[in-house]
């Protein structure tokens, strides 16, 4: 009686009409970027709608953006910055959510506190700083400047979610390790890790969305043509090309495409680590 | 806390838990906080004579007090409370009601709405901002085109251009951008929800709709808590989309000036204004005073009111 009302194929159709919907909504300016960025200029404008067929198909816009522009040295800058600072946060998140989860000392608390203010107040409001900081120690127009503003940014929340992990990590296990005569160090790496590895993939998808995506501080910190992240790099190269819709368009796809594999790779990972009490 | 450990039995010092906070401490406390710390200091100095002397409340008076400054401000702080009640009031909303679709029961191809619909939020400001503009531009036709398809072209305007309808356009793309993460949480709130919950229920005959607003929705209040903070803390600090659609200017006419914006053109100046340290300082230290104020409100008045439930 009661799944029948719950199933009634009317009210499920209903849902899948209303989730189609929204999905639509959701992917058309994608897919609208994407399939217009393989056309020509004049089926760009005259048919916007169409896919391309084999008259209109054109490269044009990527051999504009390949040449034009050294995407491919934003890319990497993007990359060295993203992976640097999300190993960072992992490693010393995890370092000091294990402090803080399985000891007691005093001014645990405290420091959990401490730690927690940054997942509430934002970085950049600390900008005006930072980079005074940076130009005094030289580290103005350089990568390890955005993978030190990331890796203090991203810190909080890791320490956050981890330690909620860590905690449920079996207090037997890691005593049966010290009375073998591991060291605590080895506790941590060796048991305590490869344990609450799916708890890291989240926070590493948590943590690199807003890294790759940031403008803010490629922009202030390090806008040199040598360090532009590609975020910043499409941000300009745009601009310059406003008017070359092949290339804009182009450049516009080409900068979804590596954030549509991280996702695909990582997504139920991320599923996973939210349904999982990350997030309670 | 209990004091098992007072005992007199005397312990080495343990060095380990020294070694595993320090570095997390030390990069989270020279880049962020005393950052932080020194912005709030930067905000009571002035440059006279080409010396950073302390001047008091100075700044915030030339903030608050001078026309052309307080003219800006309190039309960026107006703008960024109707842009965080656009969000509240349609991004978070519908965000809530795809998550309650979503977690209907054996439902099919959850995961392939799930993941469309979380995509936008993946994309940075740049791709989002520059899409929404070529599709809402009038060269282009996409969204006229759109419109008149429910025959509704008549309404279609060059919005982004408007001084009115241009902030709600802008917040309205950032709502499109974002509406995963609620969806996400609430997602996430909904099916941690234990099935005896929704069984009892259904034996007492409560079901579809009702079932959702008596027993669902007190139950998520917590996530929606949470969602309705970050919403806040997001969106006061808010600034790429604005100045990847509508520039450092935030125009046309500065009607889609926010604090974030008004941050970056105060600090690092554009065209002809130099860009000004002290006052840059300072509308970071209101901001972070707002954004304090809101995350106080949050912790203290609604988070301890609300009744959790543990199953």
């Amino acid at each position: 009686m009661s799944n029948r009302a719950r199933t009634s194929p009317i009210r499920i159709g209903l849902v899948h009409l209303a989730l189609s919907a929204y999905t639509l909504i959701a992917l058309f300016p994608v897919f609208l970027t994407v399939i217009n960025s393989f056309k020509d200029r004049n089926a760009i404008f005259r048919s916007p709608m169409q896919v391309p067929l084999p008259s209109t198909f054109s490269l044009v816009g990527y051999k504009t953006v390949l040449g034009q522009a050294d995407f491919l040295h934003y890319f990497q800058n993007s990359f060295v910055v993203t992976i640097v600072s999300i190993a960072l946060v992992l490693l010393f998140g995890a370092m000091a959510a294990f402090a803080l989860s399985e000891y007691r000392f005093r001014g645990n608390a405290l420091m959990g506190l401490y730690m927690a203010i940054g997942i509430m107040i934002p970085i950049r409001l600390g900008t005006v700083a930072i980079l005074q900081g940076m130009v005094a120690s030289g580290l103005v127009n350089t990568l390890t400047a955005l993978i030190l503003v990331y890796t203090a940014q991203g810190i909080p929340l890791a320490i956050f979610i981890l330690s909620e992990f860590m905690r449920s990590v079996s207090d037997d296990l890691k005593n049966a390790g010290r009375i073998d005569g591991l060291s605590e160090y080895a506790i941590f790496f060796r048991l305590v890790l490869p344990l609450v590895r799916p708890a890291m993939a989240t926070v590493a998808v948590f943590t690199m969305i807003p890294i790759w995506n940031d403008l803010w501080f490629p922009l202030i910190l390090a806008p040199s043509e040598e360090t532009k992240t590609v975020t910043l790099g499409s941000q300009i190269f745009i601009g310059q090309f406003v008017t070359n819709w092949n290339a804009v368009l182009a450049a516009l796809s080409l900068a979804i495409l590596p954030i549509l594999v991280l996702y695909v790779i990582f997504a139920r990972q991320l599923i996973r680590g939210i349904t999982a009490g990350a997030v309670k | 806390m209990t004091d098992i450990d007072t005992a007199p039995i005397k312990r080495p010092i343990r060095w380990h838990i020294g070694v595993f906070l320090a570095p997390a401490f030390v990069v989270y406390t020279a880049i962020m906080i005393l950052p932080l710390i020194e912005t709030l200091r930067l905000s009571f100095y002035n440059t006279v004579d080409g010396a950073s002397t302390f001047v008091g409340l100075a700044n915030y008076q030339v903030l608050f007090g001078e026309q052309r400054w307080s003219h800006d401000f309190w039309n960026a702080l107006v703008n960024n409370l109707i842009f965080f009640v656009i969000h509240m009031c349609v991004q978070n909303p519908i965000g809530i009601a795809l998550a309650a679709l979503l977690s209907v029961p054996k439902l099919r191809f959850v995961a392939f709405y799930r993941t469309a619909i979380f995509l936008p939020t993946l994309l940075s400001f740049v791709i989002v901002g520059f899409i929404w503009k070529l599709i809402l531009s009038p060269i282009w036709g996409v969204a006229p085109w759109l419109m008149s398809l429910v025959g509704a072209k008549w309404m279609f305007a060059p919005w982004l251009g408007q001084s009115g309808p241009a902030l709600i356009a802008v917040s309205l793309i950032s709502n499109w951008q974002y509406i995963g993460i609620p969806m996400m949480l609430i997602y996430a709130a909904l099916l941690s929800i234990p099935e005896e919950v929704i069984e009892a229920a259904e034996m007492d005959g409560i079901t579809g709709w009702s079932q959702f607003w008596k027993i669902k929705l007190p139950l998520i209040l917590p996530a929606i808590g949470i969602i309705s903070i970050l919403t806040f803390v997001g969106n006061f600090n808010a600034f790429d989309l604005v100045y990847t659609v509508q520039g450092a200017l935030a125009g046309p006419d500065m009607s889609t000036d926010i604090l974030g914006t008004l941050l970056y053109r105060t600090f690092f100046g554009f065209q002809l204004q130099l860009g000004d340290r002290s006052m840059g300082a300072t509308i970071a230290t209101v901001m972070f005073l707002i954004i304090l104020a809101g995350v106080s409100f949050y912790l203290f008045a609604i988070q301890r009111r609300m009744r959790r439930y543990q199953f």
